[in-house]
């Protein structure tokens, strides 16, 4: 049940993502191009999807806990640091380069697309060198 | 450079759908949408059940354009104005940055927007400049 849940809470984010373009990194790129071949839509799917999310949260963390869990797993980190920026800039140059974010191409994994397949292998590959060089870090300090 | 058709109902539609299934994971499971945490924690889950539900919601997201197909008779499109290697250099850039900045549009720029999470919107603010201002230089400045 629980797991049955999630697959279609994972379907429900697919097909909007599939829908709203996001998949699509000529579209996505396009958004960024404003002083070329703008396409506005994205203003919509962000928007959408935070008024949605604001509205939905607003009702849901108010109850004493999740469905199928015992309490709210939801970030408590409040501190914006070096590392923050720094990585967030660092995920724009990319996306700016690729025009796939990670919500976007996982989806877009169902098209079947060899792009899509290389740009998510160069994604994981990336997370783990991140967290490799992560890893170092921590031991050195 | 593709031109790409505005489609505002369309996109506006995918957000819905993005924001309902966030307030269900939420509801659910009382966790976040984020992408990048969703995966990179596939790689280390702290469970086989935290593995489980990840799988889980990895696979709905693989099924949804099968899903768009079947109602619609087409695939979403997906149109690639780069070349592969700067499409895994780009791969490899936001892997290491999501990484870093933990999160990435739907962790930090729908979920941990909509809790007015003061990290998340100044991860938001700076990806959203950053990505424009990467695109207007690969574009105008020292591509086109």
């Amino acid at each position: 049940m629980r797991l049955l849940s999630t697959y279609l809470i994972g379907l429900i984010f697919g097909v909007g993502i599939s829908i709203s373009g996001m998949a699509n990194p000529a579209k996505v790129l396009n958004f960024f191009d404003i002083a070329g071949t703008w396409d506005p839509s994205l203003i919509f799917v962000m928007g959408g999807a935070l008024v949605t999310t604001f509205i939905g949260y607003k009702i849901v963390i108010g109850r004493s806990a999740p469905v199928f869990e015992s309490g709210f797993s939801v970030p408590t980190n409040r501190t914006i640091d070096a590392r923050l920026i720094a990585g967030s800039a660092v995920f724009g140059i990319g996306w700016g380069i690729a025009g796939f974010c990670p919500g976007g191409a996982l989806p877009a994994l169902g098209t079947g697309r060899w792009e899509v397949i290389a740009f998510t292998a160069a994604l994981i590959a990336g997370i783990f060198l991140a967290k490799f060089t992560q890893s170092i870090g921590t031991t050195k300090t | 450079m593709i031109e790409t058709a505005f489609t505002p109902i369309a996109s506006l539609a995918g957000g819905v759908l993005i924001g309902i299934a966030s307030t269900l994971l939420m509801l659910t499971l009382g966790r976040v949408m984020g992408a990048t945490g969703v995966l990179a924690g596939l790689f280390q889950p702290a469970s086989s059940q935290d593995f489980a539900w990840r799988a889980a919601l990895l696979a709905g997201m693989v099924s949804g354009p099968a899903l768009v197909w079947l109602m619609s008779g087409e695939m979403p499109a997906v149109e690639v104005p780069i070349s592969t290697v700067a499409l895994i250099v780009g791969g490899l850039i936001v892997g290491v940055g999501v990484t870093y900045g933990a999160g990435c549009t739907s962790g930090h720029g729908v979920c941990g927007m909509a809790r007015l999470s003061p990290r998340s919107i100044a991860a938001t603010v700076t990806f959203m400049i950053f990505t424009g201002v990467t695109v207007y230089l690969v574009r105008h400045v020292f591509g086109g």
